[in-house]
C-alpha cells in the first residue's frame, strides 16, 4: 500500500466514523453527507456477549431486513464501551442514544419506533442517566461515568468496527507508522517515546523509551518485538478490551517498535481464554497483511515486519517477561534469571522488546500528537492515562480510563457510582495477586505508579477491585495466596515453599487456630521471599498479606485473639443462630436444612444445633422473616 | 480398596490422521510444541499418554519434555472432561461476590470435586481464572454458555436443566 492509497481509504470512510464522535447537531449534519441515515453500534466484546448481545444482533439484523432498512441503517459490532454492568449496550447515532441492558424484544422495538423513517428515541429503554428530568437526552460524555474519563488507549474502543481495517484507517490508523517510516529515524522514534514519559502499563512501570533504546543498542542479526497479552490478573480485562475493540492499534505500535529497535519479527502472546480477542486479532493480522501494512517493504520502504499469534495455555507466571518468552519457545513457562535482560538476550536468545497491550495502545497517539501533548497529561512521574477494570462491590462495573493523578474517590464515588446496597467502602485492591489494598483512609490519594507503591500496593496491570464492609481482609489475602500457590511455577524455592507456608499461616488464622506470633512470622517470611525469589511472582506474592496486615491489623487480631471474623466470612469462626423475637415457627428452615440441624415444632421458636450445623447458610438465605443471623 | 475409574484410550484412525497432519505443519516451527498440544487437545478432547507419545515421536523430542509441558499449563488435561464442562469463575470480582459458595453448591450437587468428572461422563467441574465477564459476577459457564449473577439456588437449577437434557448437546 502507498501513502496515497492510505489517504484515499481514510477520506472515503472519515465522515461515516466521525458521526460517532461528534455532538448531536454536528453529527446530524455529518450523517447527512454519508449514505447511512442511522448507525447502530452494538458491543460485541466479551462482557456484552456474555449478557447476550449476540441475540440482540440477530434480532436487529432480522428486524432491519423485515422493515427494509438495511440500506439506510448501518449495524456495527464494536468493542467495549466500558459500562459492562449495563450490557448489552447499543448506541444509535447521530443522536447518540444510549440503550442499556437491551433485549432482543427491545431491539425490535427500537427498529420499529426509532430507526424507522420519522421515528424517535425510545426513552424507556435508554440508560436512565442519559435522560434529563425534563425528558431531554444528555450526551454520553456528560454522564457521571464518562465525564471524568479521558480516552487515549481506548480511543477507538466502542467507536469503530474492530473487524474492518478501513474503519481503523478512517480514524488515523497506520498514519503513525507511515510518519515513522517516511520521516523519522529509529533514534527519533525512541527520543519521542522517551520524551513522552510513557511507562510500562503491565505493572512494573519501566520507561518504554529506555527499554527500546537498550534493545536498539544490542547487536543482533535477528531481533524480536513481543506483545504481552497474557492478562492473568484475576478481575482485570483492560488488555482484552483493547484487543477486542481496536486490535490494529496494537499491531501498528508493534511495527513502530520493530522499526525503532531494528526487529524483523513479532509475536503476540495471548491468553487462550480470550476467544473473541484472539479471533479479532487474527482477522486484523490478515487484513493488515492484505493491505501490505505488515510484510515486506511496508509503504515501499526497506522496512519489513510480520507478526505471529501464540496462544497461552493458562499459566499466570507467563505474564512475567522471561517466562512468556520461554513459553513462546515451546517450553514450560518458567522464568529465567535476569540479567541478561531480554533487550540483550530474549526470545530465542536474541535481543527482544516486550511490552504490554496497553503500553502499545499509547504509542500511535504519541507519534501523531507528539510527546509534549502526552506528557502534559498525568502527574510528575507518571504521564498519560491508565485504564482500570473496576469490579467487585461497585455500581458501575466496567472499564474506565482516567488521567494519572485522578483520585480513588473520583473513580469510586463519581465514575463508579458508589457502593451498591448502601454498604460502606472498605478498601480497593489494585495490582491483583502482586498488589495490595488501599484502605478507605487513603481514598483521596492521586493514583500514579509511585503513590500506589508508597501505600504498599502497586499499579499492576489495572485491575481495581472494590471491597465493602462485607469483605473479610484476611479471607481476601488467603484468596490471593491460594492463587499464587497454584500459579507458582516451582522453579525457585522461596516462591514454591514460601507461598505455601504463607497460605498455611492464613488457613491457621481463618480456622481459629492463629497465634499472636504468627503475624511476625508472616512478615519475616515475606521479607525473605521478596529478596530471594527469582521473578516478580514470588517477590510480590506476599504483598496482599502485608498490606492487609498494615491497614487491617485489627481484623487479623480479631481472628487470632477473639477467634471471630468481624465481616462474618470465615466459616469456622461464625455461628448461625435464630432470633427468638423474629422466628414465627414456619418450619421452612428446618425442612430445608440438609443435615437436620434445626429443631422446632410449627409455630414454635426453632433452634440450630451448633454441633450438627455445617454453616451452609441455606436457612439464612431462605428465612422469610430475617430471623437467622450469624455472629 | 475403592476401585479407580480408568479411562481407556479410544482414539480413531481419523483422529490419528489429523494429528499427523498437525505435527507435519508445526514440525519445523520454532516453539511448535504448544500449538501442537493445543490443537491435539482439540482433536481428542484431552491429552492421554498415547497422544503425547505420538507427538513426541512426530516432533522428535522426548516424551518427558512433552509431558512436562502438558502438565505445566492448566489448559491441558490428561483426563477426559464431561459432556457438560462446568467452569466456575474464581476471579477476584466473582470471588468477592460469592463464587466460592457457588462452586461448593455445584460440587455437593454432583458429588464430585473441582477438576473431576462424574462417572457417567456427563459433568466435569473446573474452577477457572477470570473469564472477563466481571460485570456479571459471579459467573459460571457450561461449555460455552455463560450464566451471570448466579445465586446458589440458580446454580442448582442450571445443573438440573442439564441433567434433564441428558447427553444431548444440541
Amino acid at each position: 500500500m502507498t501513502l496515497e492509497e492510505l489517504a484515499k481509504i481514510r477520506a472515503e470512510k472519515a465522515d461515516l466514523v466521525a458521526v460517532r464522535r461528534l455532538v448531536k447537531e454536528k453529527a446530524e449534519e455529518m450523517a447527512a453527507k454519508t449514505s447511512y441515515r442511522k448507525q447502530v453500534l452494538i458491543c460485541g466484546g466479551t462482557g456484552c456477549t456474555s449478557s447476550g448481545s449476540k441475540h440482540v444482533v440477530d434480532a436487529l439484523e432480522e428486524a432491519l431486513k423485515e422493515s427494509k432498512l438495511e440500506k439506510e441503517v448501518l449495524l456495527v459490532k464494536t468493542g467495549c464501551f466500558g459500562l459492562c454492568a449495563l450490557g448489552p449496550i447499543m448506541i444509535v447515532y447521530p443522536e447518540g442514544a444510549f440503550y442499556s441492558q437491551i433485549t432482543p424484544e427491545g431491539a425490535r422495538r427500537v427498529v420499529k419506533e426509532h430507526l424507522a423513517q420519522g421515528g424517535s428515541v425510545v426513552k424507556e429503554l435508554l440508560y436512565q442517566e442519559t435522560v434529563h428530568t425534563d425528558g431531554s437526552i444528555i450526551s454520553l460524555s456528560e454522564t457521571q461515568f464518562y465525564k471524568k474519563q479521558m480516552r487515549v488507549a481506548l480511543r477507538n474502543c466502542g467507536v469503530i468496527s474492530p473487524e474492518d481495517i478501513d474503519e481503523y484507517i478512517a480514524v488515523d490508523g497506520y498514519q503513525a507508522l507511515a510518519k515513522v517510516l517516511t520521516s523519522m529515524t529509529p533514534d527519533d522514534v525512541i527520543r519521542e517515546v522517551t520524551a513522552s514519559g510513557l511507562r510500562g502499563r503491565g505493572g512494573g512501570g519501566f520507561p518504554t523509551g529506555k527499554k527500546w533504546a537498550f534493545a536498539r543498542a544490542s547487536e543482533g542479526d535477528m531481533k524480536y518485538v513481543c506483545c504481552n497479552a497474557d492478562e492473568g490478573d484475576p478481575g482485570a480485562f483492560m488488555d482484552r478490551s483493547i484487543l477486542e475493540g481496536d486490535p490494529h492499534c496494537v499491531l501498528e505500535a508493534m511495527a513502530i517498535a520493530a522499526y525503532a529497535i531494528g526487529a524483523q519479527r513479532g509475536y503476540v502472546y495471548i491468553r487462550a481464554e480470550y476467544p473473541i480477542a484472539v479471533q479479532r486479532l487474527a482477522i486484523a493480522l490478515t487484513q493488515a497483511r492484505a493491505h501490505g501494512l505488515l510484510g515486506n517493504n511496508i509503504f515501499g520502504t526497506t522496512f519489513s515486519f510480520d507478526i505471529e499469534i501464540r496462544l497461552g495455555a493458562g499459566a499466570f507466571v507467563c505474564g512475567e517477561e522471561t517466562a512468556l518468552m520461554t513459553s513462546i519457545e515451546g517450553h514450560r513457562g518458567e522464568p529465567r534469571p535476569r540479567p541478561p535482560f531480554p533487550a540483550v538476550k530474549g526470545l530465542f536468545g536474541k535481543p527482544t522488546v516486550l511490552n504490554n497491550v496497553e503500553t502499545y495502545a499509547n504509542v500511535c497517539p504519541i507519534i501523531l500528537k507528539g510527546s509534549k501533548w502526552y506528557s502534559s497529561i498525568g502527574t510528575a512521574t507518571s504521564k498519560g492515562t491508565k485504564v482500570f477494570a473496576v469490579g467487585g462491590k461497585i455500581t458501575n462495573i466496567g472499564l474506565v480510563e482516567i488521567p494519572m493523578g485522578t483520585t480513588l474517590r473520583e473513580i469510586i464515588e463519581e465514575i463508579g457510582g458508589g457502593i451498591p446496597d448502601g454498604k460502606k467502602f472498605k478498601a480497593a485492591q489494585t495490582g491483583g495477586p502482586s498488589g495490595g489494598c488501599i484502605p478507605a483512609c487513603h481514598i483521596d490519594t492521586p493514583i500514579d505508579y509511585d503513590s500506589l507503591l508508597a501505600l504498599g500496593s502497586m499499579m499492576g496491570s489495572g485491575g481495581l477491585i472494590v471491597l465493602d464492609e462485607d469483605t473479610c481482609m484476611v479471607d481476601i489475602s488467603k484468596f490471593y495466596l491460594e492463587f499464587t500457590v497454584a500459579e507458582s511455577c516451582g522453579k525457585c524455592t522461596p516462591c514454591r515453599i514460601g507461598t505455601r507456608r504463607l497460605l498455611q499461616y492464613l488457613e491457621k488464622i481463618t480456622s481459629g487456630h492463629g497465634e499472636p506470633e504468627d503475624l511476625e512470622k508472616i512478615e519475616e517470611l515475606a521479607l525473605h521471599m521478596k529478596s530471594s525469589s527469582l521473578c516478580a511472582l514470588g517477590q510480590t506474592a506476599s504483598n496482599p498479606v502485608l498490606s492487609t496486615i498494615k491497614y487491617f491489623r485489627d481484623e487479623y487480631v480479631a481472628h487470632i485473639e477473639d477467634k471471630s471474623c468481624p465481616s462474618k466470612v470465615c466459616k469456622d469462626l461464625i455461628v448461625y443462630e435464630i432470633d427468638p423475637s423474629k422466628c414465627r415457627g414456619c418450619t421452612k428452615c428446618a425442612r430445608l436444612c440438609p443435615v437436620g440441624a434445626i429443631a422446632g415444632s410449627p409455630k414454635q421458636m426453632h433452634v440450630i444445633d451448633r454441633e450438627k450445623c455445617i454453616k451452609c447458610g441455606l436457612c439464612m438465605r431462605n428465612c422469610n422473616f430475617d430471623a437467622v443471623y450469624t455472629r | 480398596m475403592e476401585e479407580k475409574f480408568v479411562h481407556t484410550f479410544k482414539g480413531t484412525l481419523t483422529q490419528e490422521h489429523q494429528l499427523k497432519e498437525l505435527i507435519e505443519t508445526y514440525r519445523t516451527l520454532p516453539g511448535g510444541l504448544m500449538p501442537v498440544l493445543q490443537q491435539a487437545q482439540g482433536i481428542y478432547g484431552y491429552l492421554p499418554i498415547e497422544v503425547q507419545t505420538m507427538i513426541a515421536e512426530g516432533l522428535g523430542i522426548s516424551l518427558s519434555e512433552v509431558y512436562g509441558v502438558a502438565t505445566f499449563y492448566s489448559q491441558f488435561t490428561l483426563v477426559p472432561k464431561g459432556i457438560y464442562r462446568i467452569s466456575v469463575c474464581l476471579g477476584t470480582a466473582c470471588y468477592v461476590k460469592g463464587s466460592a459458595k457457588i462452586l461448593e453448591t455445584i460440587e455437593t450437587k454432583l458429588g464430585i470435586k473441582s477438576g473431576e468428572c462424574t462417572p457417567d461422563g456427563l459433568f466435569s467441574i473446573d474452577s477457572t481464572r477470570c473469564v472477563g465477564a466481571c460485570g456479571l459476577a459471579p459467573v459460571i459457564m457450561v461449555n460455552e454458555e455463560v450464566y451471570g449473577k448466579v445465586t446458589p439456588a440458580q446454580a442448582e437449577a442450571i445443573i438440573e436443566s442439564y441433567i434433564e437434557k441428558g447427553g444431548r448437546t444440541e
